[in-house]
C-alpha cells in the first residue's frame, strides 16, 4: 500500500515527536492522564501502555492477512484486551499495590485511541517487526509528554517527585495541581509549548506509509 | 459508610456533579475533543452515549455478578464488558436504522464511535471495583451517560461563541484552547463538591 516502506528504525523515531500521538491528534489521554498526578503510577501506567501498542500491533501485523475486514475492529479490540488482560495479570501478581491505585485504569487501556489507531492504521498494512516499532514509537512518545505532565503535577502539587520529597517542607502546595482541572490546563499548555516549537506547521505531509489513524 | 447503603439517587447526581466522568476521570476524551466542534452532533452524541451507558451498566453488572463471579472468571471482566458494550451497539444500531430513519440520521451515526468510549467501558469498571448493586448501577450508568453529554454540550457552546467573539493565539487553536475550557468547566465542577461524595 505504499510506495516506500519504513524502516522499523524510522516507523520507531517518528512517532517521538512529528507524529507523536497526543500532539498531533490529542489521541488517547483518557486512560493515563486522570494519574499524572503522580510520577511513579504515571510511569508504570506509560510502560504498560506502551507494552500494550507494541504488541498488539506485532501480533495483529502478524494475522493481518487472515483478519477479514468486516470483523476486523472487533478481532483488534479482543487481541488488545488480551493484552491488556495479560498486563494486569503481571501487575497484580508483581506490584499488587500500584495494581490497586490504578484501579480501572489498566483496564482503561484497551479503549485507548492510541493502541487502536495504531493497530488499525498502521500494523493492519505493515510487517510485524515494522509495526512492533511503530507501537512501540507511539507508546515512548506518548509516555514523554505524559511524564512531562506528571513531573511538574507531583512537585507543585505535592511537593515531592516519584514520592520522595524535593521542595522544601514550608513549600506551600498547589492544591489545583492534585486535582483534574490542573491535567487538562498542563496538557494544553504542553501542547502550545510544542506547536510553537514545531514552528506553528499543524502537520507536516504524513511519511509514506502512514495513514492517519483513525 | 457501607457504599450498598448509598442512595442510587445520590449516586446519580454525583456522577453527574463531583464525579463527573469526563471532568474528574478524563473519560471519553477522544471524541469529546473531536465532536465538541459542533452543538449538533454534541447532542446527538450526547444522547446516545447517555442511552448506552444506561442500558450496559445494567447489562454488564448482570454478566459480572451471574455469569463471572460464579465461575471465578472475573480476569475475564475486560473481555467480556466490551463485547458486551460492541454487541449492544451493534445491535441497537440495526434496530434504529429498520425503525426509524430520522432517528438513525441524528443517533445512529454515533453508535459505532461509542464501543470504543472510554466512558462506556469505564462505567462498567468502576461499578465493579466500587462494588455497586444493580440499581445502584443502573443510576450510576445513567448519571456516568448523562454527566458527560452535559460536559460535552457545554464545551460546544462555549467552543461555538468562541468562535464567533474570540481571537485564539493560534498555537492553540482546536484542541488546545478546548482543553483550557474543559479546564475551567473542571473547576466550575469543583464546586459541586460539598453537595454530594461518593467514591
Amino acid at each position: 500500500m505504499s510506495p516506500a516502506p519504513l524502516t522499523p528504525r524510522q516507523a520507531f523515531t517518528r512517532m517521538l515527536w512529528e507524529e507523536n500521538p497526543v500532539l498531533v491528534q490529542i489521541l488517547g489521554i483518557c486512560s493515563t492522564l486522570a494519574v499524572t498526578n503522580l510520577v511513579k503510577n504515571t510511569l508504570i501506567m506509560c510502560v504498560g501502555l506502551t507494552l500494550c501498542t507494541a504488541f498488539s500491533a506485532l501480533t495483529i501485523s502478524l494475522l493481518r492477512d487472515r483478519i477479514p475486514r468486516q470483523v476486523r475492529m472487533m478481532v483488534q479490540v479482543l487481541i488488545i484486551a488480551a493484552w491488556v488482560i495479560v498486563l494486569k495479570i503481571v501487575l497484580d501478581a508483581f506490584l499488587p499495590e500500584i495494581s490497586r491505585e490504578l484501579g480501572p485504569y489498566v483496564g482503561l487501556i484497551i479503549t485507548n485511541c492510541i493502541v487502536m489507531g495504531r493497530t488499525e492504521g498502521f500494523a493492519m498494512g505493515n510487517r510485524p517487526l515494522t509495526a512492533f516499532c511503530d507501537g512501540l514509537g507511539a507508546g515512548v512518545g506518548y509516555s514523554l509528554v505524559l511524564l512531562v505532565i506528571a513531573a511538574v503535577r507531583e512537585p507543585l502539587g505535592l511537593g515531592s517527585f516519584f514520592g520522595i520529597p524535593v521542595l522544601p517542607s514550608d513549600w506551600t502546595r498547589w492544591n489545583l495541581m492534585v486535582i483534574a482541572p490542573s491535567g487538562f490546563f498542563a496538557l494544553a499548555t504542553f501542547i502550545w509549548v510544542a506547536k510553537a516549537f514545531k514552528g506553528g506547521t499543524p502537520r507536516p505531509a504524513a511519511p509514506a506509509g502512514a495513514k492517519p489513524a483513525a | 459508610m457501607d457504599v450498598q447503603a448509598i442512595s442510587p439517587l445520590v449516586i446519580f447526581v454525583a456522577a453527574i456533579t463531583t464525579n463527573n466522568i469526563l471532568l474528574t476521570n478524563f473519560l471519553g476524551m477522544c471524541s469529546f475533543l473531536a465532536i465538541s466542534n459542533d452543538l449538533g452532533s454534541s447532542l446527538g452524541l450526547g444522547a446516545a452515549v447517555t442511552f448506552v451507558s444506561l442500558c450496559t451498566a445494567p447489562l454488564n453488572w448482570i454478566v459480572y455478578h451471574w455469569l463471572l463471579v460464579p465461575f471465578h472468571l472475573e480476569y475475564l471482566q475486560y473481555i467480556v464488558f466490551i463485547l458486551v458494550i460492541a454487541a449492544f451497539t451493534q445491535i441497537v444500531e440495526m434496530m434504529i436504522e429498520r425503525l426509524s430513519t430520522p432517528l438513525y440520521l441524528t443517533l445512529g451515526i454515533f453508535l459505532p464511535l461509542i464501543t470504543v468510549n472510554c466512558c462506556i467501558f469505564g462505567c462498567a469498571l468502576f461499578l465493579v471495583i466500587r462494588g455497586y448493586t444493580f440499581l445502584q448501577s443502573v443510576a450510576y450508568g445513567a448519571g456516568c451517560g448523562a454527566g458527560w453529554a452535559l460536559a460535552i454540550v457545554a464545551l460546544a457552546g462555549l467552543r461555538e461563541r468562541m468562535r464567533k467573539r474570540s481571537k485564539v493565539v493560534p498555537e492553540l487553536e482546536g484542541p488546545g484552547i478546548a482543553l483550557i475550557l474543559t479546564g475551567f468547566m473542571a473547576m466550575a465542577f469543583v464546586g459541586f463538591s460539598g453537595i454530594v461524595r461518593i467514591n
